[in-house]
């Protein structure tokens, strides 16, 4: 019998080795793993919180030595036990699954809101080595919910690239959306290349300003995970696979998509519901 | 003129080959099951749909194993009534649609089955098998009374053909396969995953949330080719063979043990869609080579000595 694709990505436990609070609601964990530690930007694997869930996250960053970072924003019981988690607690991990953002561009705009940041940053890292031109807008609803953005700064070298924030209630930064600060851009400067992961209908009003622009755009969607390895077929946007097939989408497939991308996703049950 | 050596007739439907989709895979939506005839499949089964929308278990819902999968998602479906829609755009597919229906009683069965054929479902496949979900599944499955009334409330309530998905978690499935047979089953489909678990030696946790879930994947393949080739023994009915199929070898092993069509689930994580193409064109140049003119030449050859 040859070797069985899904015997290589088996569960395996580790302990969670750091502790970072990143905002109100937003904490890093990193943790050893040597799979996950060769993941792409735009990868996610499978947390095994013992007895509570499984969740998808995306990899916040990898590090040589086998280490692993997510960013976890506490939305429901699975996040808020890992809130409460100490170091040296033991969780499970799958993954890395799912294709990742592909590098291209020289002169580049990212667009990010919430915990979205954390593969944005990830792939800042290996854009800041070669992109001529970088921009990232961060965006939250408040200076408190404001996340990753220093670390941004630090990683973009200051003389070819720019970091903006962005606050609905205007807190910090620009006041606005994420999308509020492009158009100006995207009037006055040439883009070959967008990337974009956050809230739905943020990534949704990217996608149709790159259009308007004819801009190639990649974006990074989520939806509900269960098996991660493309048959359950509770993450379908489409006909394809957020976690196989994606979960980042260039704009050619997010435009056979147009119906569903920023307006449609399934629950639990795998019924249509709309995306607020 | 060209013969096609692939062509089957399943209780009554028309594949253009062998290959099916099993249910549970990719299964709840026609876009989804687009991409599977795009791959090559002759027929496709839903996933099991029941009579009301079902959440199904929580997350981890599936384990990767050296050998397998092992998935307890606890049939999440939107309900037959949303159901019906995905059913209809299926049919412009091309390919025989297969509804799986699962119920918590006899009367649920046939009238969500009813239903699914309303819908324009060419057959139903009754899961009697799931074995992770309490008192549907392989609880009926395994009652050769519960099974058969099961089976005739269904019979009586479609003019379609009825196929009953069987558990493996018997001690005789030949026995079950008999009973499905004198209740009016059209044909058998063998087998359903095989009840399993894992547990996590770090927290001494089993991992699924149910605990317990089904085995599919190259593990059980040698038994479900055993339990093909028992029913194949004991009843006459059309038996479409699912368990571990993962290139066209272990496709030709189930018709040859008495399988006239396969279905494949698991492999499509490690092949992609196209694993029914590729399965598809290795029993076409295994019956060329073998100067077998149609796949139904094989169906049960096994069994001649």
């Amino acid at each position: 019998m040859s070797a069985y694709h899904t015997a290589a990505n088996k569960l395996r436990t580790t302990r969670i080795l750091k502790i970072r609070t990143e905002s109100p609601t937003v904490k890093t964990l990193t943790f050893e793993d040597n799979q996950c530690a060769k993941a792409k930007p735009g990868q996610f694997l499978m947390l095994w919180v013992p007895g509570v869930d499984e969740i998808p996250l995306s990899v916040l960053d990898v590090e040589e030595n086998g280490l692993v970072s997510v960013a976890v924003k506490e939305v429901g019981e699975a996040t808020s036990v890992l809130h409460d988690k100490k170091v040296g607690e033991v969780v499970g991990v799958r993954g890395p699954f799912g294709n990742g953002f592909t590098l291209k561009g020289d002169r580049v705009l990212m667009v990010s809101g919430g915990t979205g940041t954390a593969p944005i940053l990830f792939l800042a890292k290996e854009l800041a080595i070669r992109a001529t031109r970088l921009i990232s807008v961060v965006g939250a609803k408040t200076t408190g919910e404001l996340l990753l953005v220093n670390n941004m700064r630090r990683t973009l070298d200051k003389k070819k690239m720019l970091v903006i924030a962005t606050t609905e209630d205007g807190s910090y930064g620009v006041k606005g959306f994420a999308t509020t600060p492009l158009e100006s851009f995207l009037a006055n400067e040439k883009f070959d290349m967008i990337y974009t992961c956050g809230p739905e209908l943020m990534m949704r009003k990217v996608f149709d300003l790159a259009e308007k622009y004819g801009i190639a755009l990649e974006a990074s969607l989520e939806r509900l995970m269960r098996c991660a390895i493309g048959l359950c077929g509770s993450c379908v946007i489409g006909r394809y696979r957020v976690c196989r097939d994606g979960p980042v989408f260039t704009a050619e497939r997010l435009r056979l998509v147009k119906t569903e991308f920023g307006i449609l996703k399934r629950d639990f049950n795998g019924r249509k519901i709309s995306i607020e | 003129m060209k013969i096609n050596r692939l062509h089957v007739d399943l209780a009554g439907l028309r594949l253009a080959n062998p290959t099916m989709l099993a249910s549970g895979i990719l299964g709840s939506s026609a876009e989804s099951l687009s991409n599977i005839v795009m791959g090559g499949a002759g027929a496709v089964v839903t996933k099991s749909v029941g009579s009301k929308p079902r959440r199904g278990c929580e997350n981890p819902t599936v384990v990767q194993t050296s050998c397998g999968l092992i998935n307890a998602m606890g049939l999440p479906n939107p309900g037959i009534r949303e159901f019906a829609e995905e059913i209809r755009e299926a049919k412009s597919l091309g390919v025989p649609v297969i509804v799986s229906v699962y119920g918590f009683s006899a009367e649920e069965y046939g009238a969500v089955a009813k239903k699914a054929v309303d819908a324009g479902a060419d057959a139903v496949e009754l899961n009697v098998s799931c074995p992770h979900v309490k008192e549907t599944g392989s609880e009926i499955g395994q009652n050769p009374a519960t099974l058969a009334e099961v089976v005739r409330k269904v019979k009586a309530a479609v003019e379609k053909p009825v196929f009953v998905k069987l558990s493996p978690n018997v001690t005789s499935i030949a026995e079950i396969a008999e009973v499905a047979a004198n209740a009016g089953a059209d044909a058998i489909t063998a087998v359903n995953t095989i009840k399993a678990m894992a547990i996590d030696p770090e927290t001494a946790m089993p991992i699924l949330s149910n605990k317990a879930g089904g085995l599919s994947g190259p593990a059980i393949k040698p038994i479900a080719v055993r339990c093909v080739y028992e029913i194949y023994e004991r009843v006459k009915l059309p038996i479409i063979g699912c368990g571990g199929i993962t290139n066209w070898r272990d496709a030709v092993e189930f018709l040859l043990a008495g399988a006239r069509a396969i279905q494949i689930g698991t492999a499509i994580a490690i092949e992609g869609p196209n694993v029914f193409k590729a399965i598809t064109r290795g029993i076409s140049s295994y019956l060329r080579r073998k100067g077998f003119r149609s796949v139904e030449e094989i169906v049960g050859l096994s069994h001649r000595s």
